[in-house]
């Protein structure tokens, strides 16, 4: 094995209900809510909408807008806030050797066409001709690439011509802490110098609440901060609008074209275990050991305010992390699954960087499975 | 046999593979699949599983010898990786059942609720006049589709598959569109140079010929209509070729640090000597018009593989039956081969099993590797009026020659190029 590089973050971007950049996602850290919390667009569900964006600033053409779904348009704008973010967005030649890796689920249904299309099933004579009829007549052509996963990545090369090679990682939060951990053992090794890593999660769309409430993992229920879910009913999570993204990059790299290190990124661990009482401490308090974490300043929770993963997620911190500040994603931007991973990196990178913390801890569990540990310190 | 320890060119690990499995629409396992390629037979049919009335294009290679309850894309994909996976750890001999001894890499189709969930939720509603998504939250909240969430959520299969074969730490489920099944190869042999694992379970799998996916490609005019023979449809690289044919099926393969591999006395089938990949950010579908980035993927293939292009004995093709696929492969190829093109053997899986998409970059590796094995190269079915414009030596009828290094191309949408050197011995 050859000696293991230096991994830093010199880019940062975010958007989500705060608003965007760093500065004001540091605002919003210490609020106790998220800053904006819509209850009636979706009721009976709370969201948490991401902030109004200027979308031209980050990607100019109005033809390229109209080609992606809002989850698409978020993470495209976080993706050029990075690049910008790491000076790099003039700098063709890099971004032409900037590898990619996102972390998302899929795009938006229309959902009229989808409505509409069950409401005439429920009298048609023949369901199948009927169903074939109007997919083929009312579905957009163009649909189906605002919905494949990786065309948020297809995108980002075409707005932004990050064009190094892209993957796409699925599979709600633990997609997010496998894309952060595959980038920095990539970047470590020398397999790679430089990435963009991040996700994207748009929440104001109804079909995804279809789906979270099957099973009961969404919260029908006004905000209550993450980890005061505890009680019979207060379980679940509230979805939120954000995208993260990081320019990651070897350290020599990032010294050598004069960028300024915001933070370092540690070995990232994460697994899969299968979840019975207890599982979730143990795990955390696994991956803790094995990322090198002593005593950090801060700890940025994905906690999703499922139960009983939750409260077992508070007990161990408490216990890792004794006096450190905790604070949960899901009180900030509410919770954007894939994303929830960068996002906490992103938040943490900021904190070292903007606020002079020495290490921070993220912990991100999922709601269904994945335990996953990242930690970033200073430069 | 020397102690010397098996590095590659670059003195990296050399990842072997000791396993391999494969599902489509033409059987399961090797020795289906590799009779019915070698003999041209297609699996290319009608489609039985949904009504095709009114739709342009009524045939695919879908698998019908395996189903799920209820019949889902997420569920016949898992069906297929399991049997897929299931005979490359049984050839491999790795590890125990249910306890493979390293990491899972998984590409696995984008998933969604499919249409007779929300036909069951919309009736569940009891709603009676518009539908809307208010109506399907309300459905979903009676807590009798519960099962549901898991089914339709896109870390599950990754998931149940580990539990399966007992893979190590945390799966990744991946895709980069049409290239998946490569993608997926090369993060374990990423991991594996690393010395990260020792062993990791590769799998491409897709099951999602259903109407929406279907139509959502024949909207963008992707797929062929030439529904008449349906066996006829699938014609790489000819002149009359008018689109892809949807497929099924799955490929898995085992790899290991071959020093691990020989230490436990397994038979090595092959190598994975290099794998390449270039981004294009040129447009959503289409590629580069100077095809400049498919190029550099399988350039960067060769580099990886510290290999030169005149080592290549052919070429498994990605070769869809699109117009635009097959005329931007056909001059990548050219631009890296130079003149030998017009003689090096090219051939197309796809002729036979149609396209399946998220599987293919790991179902037309197995059967590289299999190329490897027999010395035999399966054909392109349907070359029937060569395309001038396209100067390659497609194969036509399987042909008998040494093959000791393939190339293997999978390109996709949204700009992703991968390409992976396999070969029988290391460089």
């Amino acid at each position: 094995m050859s000696t293991l590089r230096d991994v830093v973050v010199t880019g940062i971007g975010l958007v989500s209900c705060a608003g965007e950049g760093v500065a004001a996602h540091l605002a919003a850290l210490g609020a106790g809510a998220p800053a904006r919390t819509d209850t009636e667009s979706f009721a009976p569900y709370t969201v948490h909408p991401v902030a109004p964006l200027a979308l031209d600033g980050q990607i100019p053409k109005k033809s390229d807008q109209r080609q992606m779904e809002p989850w698409q348009r978020l993470g495209v704008y976080a993706a050029g806030l990075a690049l910008d973010s790491a000076g790099v967005k003039a700098d063709a030649d890099l971004k032409g050797r900037m590898h990619l890796v996102v972390a998302c689920g899929g795009g938006e249904r229309d959902t009229g066409v989808d409505g509409a299309i069950l409401t005439g099933l429920r009298e048609a004579a023949d369901p199948g001709a009927y169903l074939n009829e109007h997919l083929l007549n009312d579905l957009r052509p163009t649909l189906f690439l605002a919905q494949l996963s990786n065309l948020l990545a297809g995108n980002i090369g075409i707005v932004h011509g990050v064009t190094g090679a892209s993957r796409t990682f699925m599979g709600e939060e633990a997609s997010g802490t496998d894309a952060l951990r595959i980038a920095q053992a990539r970047i470590a090794s020398g397999q790679v110098d430089c990435m963009l890593v991040g996700g994207s999660y748009s929440a104001e769309r109804p079909d995804v609440m279809v789906i979270h409430e099957m099973g009961g993992y969404l919260r029908a229920r006004d905000f209550r901060p993450v980890f005061e879910r505890g009680e019979p009913g207060e379980a679940g999570f509230i979805l939120g609008s954000a995208a993260a993204f990081l320019v990651l990059e070897a350290s020599e790299h990032a010294t050598a074209r004069g960028a300024r290190a915001l933070a370092r990124l540690g070995p990232v661990a994460s697994d899969l275990t299968r979840r019975r009482p207890g599982s979730t401490e143990a795990s955390l308090s696994a991956l803790w050991a094995t990322t090198g974490l002593e005593a950090p300043d801060a700890v940025i929770s994905a906690a999703t305010g499922v139960q009983p993963v939750t409260v077992e997620e508070g007990a161990a911190l408490a216990r890792l992390a004794p006096g450190a500040a905790v604070t949960a994603l899901g009180d900030v931007t509410g919770h954007t699954l894939e994303t929830a991973a960068p996002l906490g990196a992103a938040l943490a990178a900021a904190l070292v960087s903007e606020r002079g913390l020495g290490e921070v801890a993220i912990t991100v569990v999922g709601h269904r499975r994945g335990e996953g540990v990242i930690r970033v310190m200073a430069a | 046999m020397t102690n010397r320890s098996l590095r590659d060119a670059k003195g990296r690990p050399l990842v072997a593979v000791t396993g391999l499995g494969i599902v489509t629409s033409l059987g399961q396992g090797q020795a289906d699949n590799w009779a019915a390629l070698t003999a041209g037979r297609s699996g290319i049919h009608a489609i039985k599983r949904f009504p095709t009335e009114g739709l342009r294009t009524r045939i695919a290679g879908t698998v019908d010898f395996l189903d799920t309850d209820p019949l889902v894309a997420p569920a016949l994909s898992q069906r297929f990786a399991e049997e897929a996976a299931g005979e490359a750890i049984a050839q491999a001999g790795i590890g125990r059942p249910g306890d493979f001894p390293g990491a899972l890499f998984i590409a696995v189709p984008p998933v969604e609720i499919e249409w007779p969930q929300r036909q069951a939720l919309a009736e569940a509603s009891g709603q009676n006049g518009p539908i809307t998504y208010t109506d399907l939250q309300r459905a979903a909240a009676s807590r009798r589709f519960d099962s549901w969430h898991d089914l339709f959520i896109f870390g599950t299969v990754a998931d149940h598959i580990a539990e399966r074969f007992g893979t190590k730490g945390s799966p990744i489920s991946l895709s980069t569109a049409c290239s998946s099944g490569a993608t997926a190869i090369q993060l374990g042999v990423e991991a594996i140079r690393r010395g990260e694992v020792s062993a990791a379970l590769c799998i491409g799998t897709d099951g999602s010929v259903n109407p929406e996916s279907l139509i959502r490609f024949s909207l963008l005019s992707a797929l062929s209509t030439q529904n008449d023979p349906p066996e006829g449809a699938s014609k790489p690289f000819s002149k009359n070729r008018d689109g892809f044919v949807m497929g099924e099926g799955a490929g898995a393969l085992v790899l290991e640090d071959a020093d691990a591999a020989r230490a436990r006395g397994a038979t090595i089938l092959g190598y994975v000597l290099g794998c390449g990949e270039k981004g294009d950010g040129f447009h959503r579908t289409r590629s580069s018009p100077d095809g400049a980035p498919g190029i550099a993927a399988i350039r960067a293939a060769l580099d990886d593989a510290g290999t030169a292009p005149d080592s290549i004995d052919t070429v498994n093709a990605h070769g869809t039956s699109t117009p635009e696929n097959d005329k931007m492969e056909a001059m990548s190829c050219a631009a890296v081969f130079g003149d030998r093109i017009r003689t090096l053997p090219v051939s197309s899986n796809k002729s036979m099993i149609g396209h399946t998409l998220t599987a293919a970059g790991a179902v037309e590796a197995v059967i590289s590797l299999l190329t490897l094995a027999h010395g035999r190269i399966p054909p392109t079915i349907n070359y029937a009026v060569p395309d001038p414009a396209i100067p390659l030596d497609i194969v036509a009828q399987a042909r008998d020659v040494p093959v000791r290094r393939v190339l293997s191309n999978s390109f996709g949408f949204g700009g992703q190029n991968t390409c992976l050197v396999l070969a029988d011995e290391p460089a």
